[in-house]
């Protein structure tokens, strides 16, 4: 499917509690993966472009499609939820059965689109089994089995790797791969980014309700490589060690943290300067703690990228 | 046009599918079939008590009686009450469930999700509490001779009767139905808005001719094959069934019909602005 999934200056808010806050993107094809802390928005964006909620400002256009039209939006699109309930007293197979009905087709039709995608995610087996009676990893792909079921051309998923083992995940990147290089959007949420630096074609990357950094992953950690990391180091003398960090190349800057226990460093290449502190540590300056400062945006990099480049 | 009602019809059919198999198959109907047979077991035990006395029952008496306890009872509380079991978990229920984003993930217009989970309570509401008003009639006529039940029913025009019972039953499913659907939209909690409608409902008949137009049971009590008159004295009966002014059956039945459509245009509004918002439970 051609275009691309808009948010147009969106916020939404629950009550006073920030969902996301004035985030712009255009979404193409491909494999995008949303990465970012628990409650960091990325389910808020999820159910934003599916409209299970809406925006409380801004706009949102999937593929010239309104989500408030669901009518015509799930007919392109799929969407694997992060919840973890289900229509009372359903098997797997009425599950995606009577979801397919819902759309108006046929009981032949429904049929046969159940059993492919239930075989598509290795669950025919356990299909005629109640829900209620599957382990994590089977509600998973149950789940998976009918954002996929209609054949969209848009899938946005939910974590969809959490409770799966290793075999399995694998034959799921695989399959989101092969979407993928057919022309599909398939939106891919997830903590880790290592789990999906390798098939993504671009992230995103989220934190407490803002977008960090948006693009291919190569350039976003580019990006993050030329933002300086801020460092909170606790020591006894932080003047004397001030002066001495100056004559490094490795600091940006430092200044002192108001409580005057603690410097705060910036560096862009954080591992020379850890390295340099180790030998200034030595002249007499007795350091407590060095760590990335917490509000920092960086340290929130940091958790989420990772040091190494990816591997192609 | 004509593809889109095809569609539509296709897909309130599926989910009336999904929901009488959810909601009404299972342990959770058992509430509502016992409401419905309560009545039922009120005439058996009636017959089995005469009989035990040895007394004779008197046709007129006990077609009386059936009318009083139809209005006062069988509508008022126990179709009232299935109603607000059936209708008003509709989506209340899914929500608690955290089951509601299944159907909102579906190519399926919002307004058409309401049609369809309406026409399956209508459906099962109706069955039920038809089924049971057919069993009650059954017991009532089943204890007298066939002569005098011949009688009633071709000359005294008890088939109109039979059918009029059941207009009543639809007409109150339609309009509590469609009441307690919308009320399950706005309120978490079921019992006080139920307590609100059951007190309105109760002090209809002294209430002003125009508010009495936004009540339920002025038009069920129009629409009521025999009248119920209270015996002399009963006076809070009296106050329940005392009809100021009994409009037109037919009037009746389309103010209903009105009533019904405007609560649901306003029940097709919300459902347009429902989210999921499951967290916030
Ligand atoms: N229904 C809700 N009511 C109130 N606050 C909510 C609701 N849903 C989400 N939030 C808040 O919005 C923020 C973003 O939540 P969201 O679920 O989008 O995060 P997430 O990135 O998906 O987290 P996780 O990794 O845990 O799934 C959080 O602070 C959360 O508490
Ligand atoms: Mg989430």
């Amino acid at each position: 499917m051609t275009g691309e999934i808009v948010f147009n200056d969106v916020s939404k808010f629950y009550g006073d509690v920030l969902g996301v806050n004035r985030v712009n993107l255009a979404i193409p094809q491909g494999i995008t993966s949303l990465v970012g802390p628990n409650g960091s928005g990325k389910t808020t964006l999820m159910n934003l472009m599916t409209g299970l909620i809406q925006p409380t400002r801004g706009s949102i256009d999937v593929c010239g499609i309104r989500p408030d039209e669901p009518e015509k939006l799930f007919q392109v699109a799929g969407y694997c939820t992060q919840f973890d309930s289900f229509p009372k007293g359903l098997t797997g197979y009425q599950f995606i059965y009577s979801y397919l009905r819902l759309f108006g087709m046929t009981h032949a039709d429904a049929d046969r689109r159940t059993v492919a995608a239930l075989e598509r995610v290795n669950m025919a087996e356990a299909a005629p089994r109640k829900i209620a009676g599957y382990s994590k990893g089977m509600r998973q792909r149950i789940k998976l089995a009918q954002a996929i079921a209609h054949d969209p051309q848009i899938l946005v998923l939910d974590e969809p790797l959490n409770g799966l083992d290793p075999l399995v995940r694998a034959e799921t990147i695989a399959l989101f791969r092969s979407y993928a290089r057919e022309g599909r959007h398939v939106i891919v949420s997830t903590h880790i980014l290592h789990e999906v630096d390798m098939i993504s074609d671009q992230v995103i990357l989220l934190n407490g309700g803002y977008i960090l950094a948006e693009g291919q992953i190569k350039a976003v950690r580019d990006e993050i490589q030329e933002h300086p990391m801020q460092i909170l180091i606790r020591c006894s003398r932080p003047q004397s060690l001030a002066a001495k960090l100056f004559e490094s190349d490795y600091v940006v800057e430092a200044r002192l943290h108001s409580d005057g226990a603690g410097l705060l460093v910036k560096t862009r290449t954080p591992e020379r300067f850890y390295l340099a502190l180790n030998t200034i540590a030595l002249n007499g300056i007795n350091i407590e703690t060095v760590a990335p400062a917490d509000d920092d945006a960086n340290s929130v990099y940091e958790y989420l990228i990772g040091g190494e480049e990816p591997t192609r | 046009m004509n593809g889109n009602w095809k569609l539509w019809r296709a897909q309130i059919a599926a989910i009336m599918r999904l929901e009488i198999r959810k909601s009404f198959l299972n342990r959770r109907g058992v509430v509502i079939y016992l409401l419905a047979l309560m009545p039922v077991i009120i005439w058996v035990l009636h017959i089995f008590v005469m009989r035990a006395r040895g007394r004779q029952c008197n046709f007129a008496e006990d077609t009386h009686m059936f009318a009083m306890i139809f209005q006062f009872f069988f509508v008022r509380l126990f179709i009232f009450f299935g109603c607000v079991a059936v209708f008003m978990n509709l989506f209340r229920g899914e929500v608690l469930q955290k089951s509601l984003h299944y159907y909102f993930l579906a190519p399926v217009r919002r307004e058409v999700l309401l049609a369809g989970k309406f026409f399956a309570g209508l459906l099962a509401a109706v069955t039920i509490f038809g089924a049971s008003v057919l069993l009650q009639i059954a017991a009532l006529l089943g204890h007298f001779d066939s002569t005098t039940v011949s009688q009633y029913l071709y000359q005294s025009g008890g088939f109109g009767h039979i059918i009029g019972y059941l207009g009543v039953t639809l007409f109150a499913c339609l309009g509590y139905g469609s009441v307690f659907l919308a009320m399950g939209m706005f309120f978490r909690n079921p019992l006080i808005p139920a307590a609100v409608v059951l007190i309105w409902e109760g002090i209809s008949s002294i209430l002003p001719a125009t508010l009495q137009k936004i009540t339920i049971i002025h038009y069920l009590q129009s629409l009521a094959p025999v009248p119920a008159d209270p015996p002399k004295g009963a006076i809070p009966l009296q106050i329940l069934v005392f009809v100021s002014d009994r409009t037109p059956a037919p009037v009746a039945a389309l103010g209903l019909c009105v009533l019904t459509a405007a609560v649901l245009v306003v029940a097709a509004w919300r459902v347009r602005r429902m989210q999921i918002d499951y967290a916030a439970e």
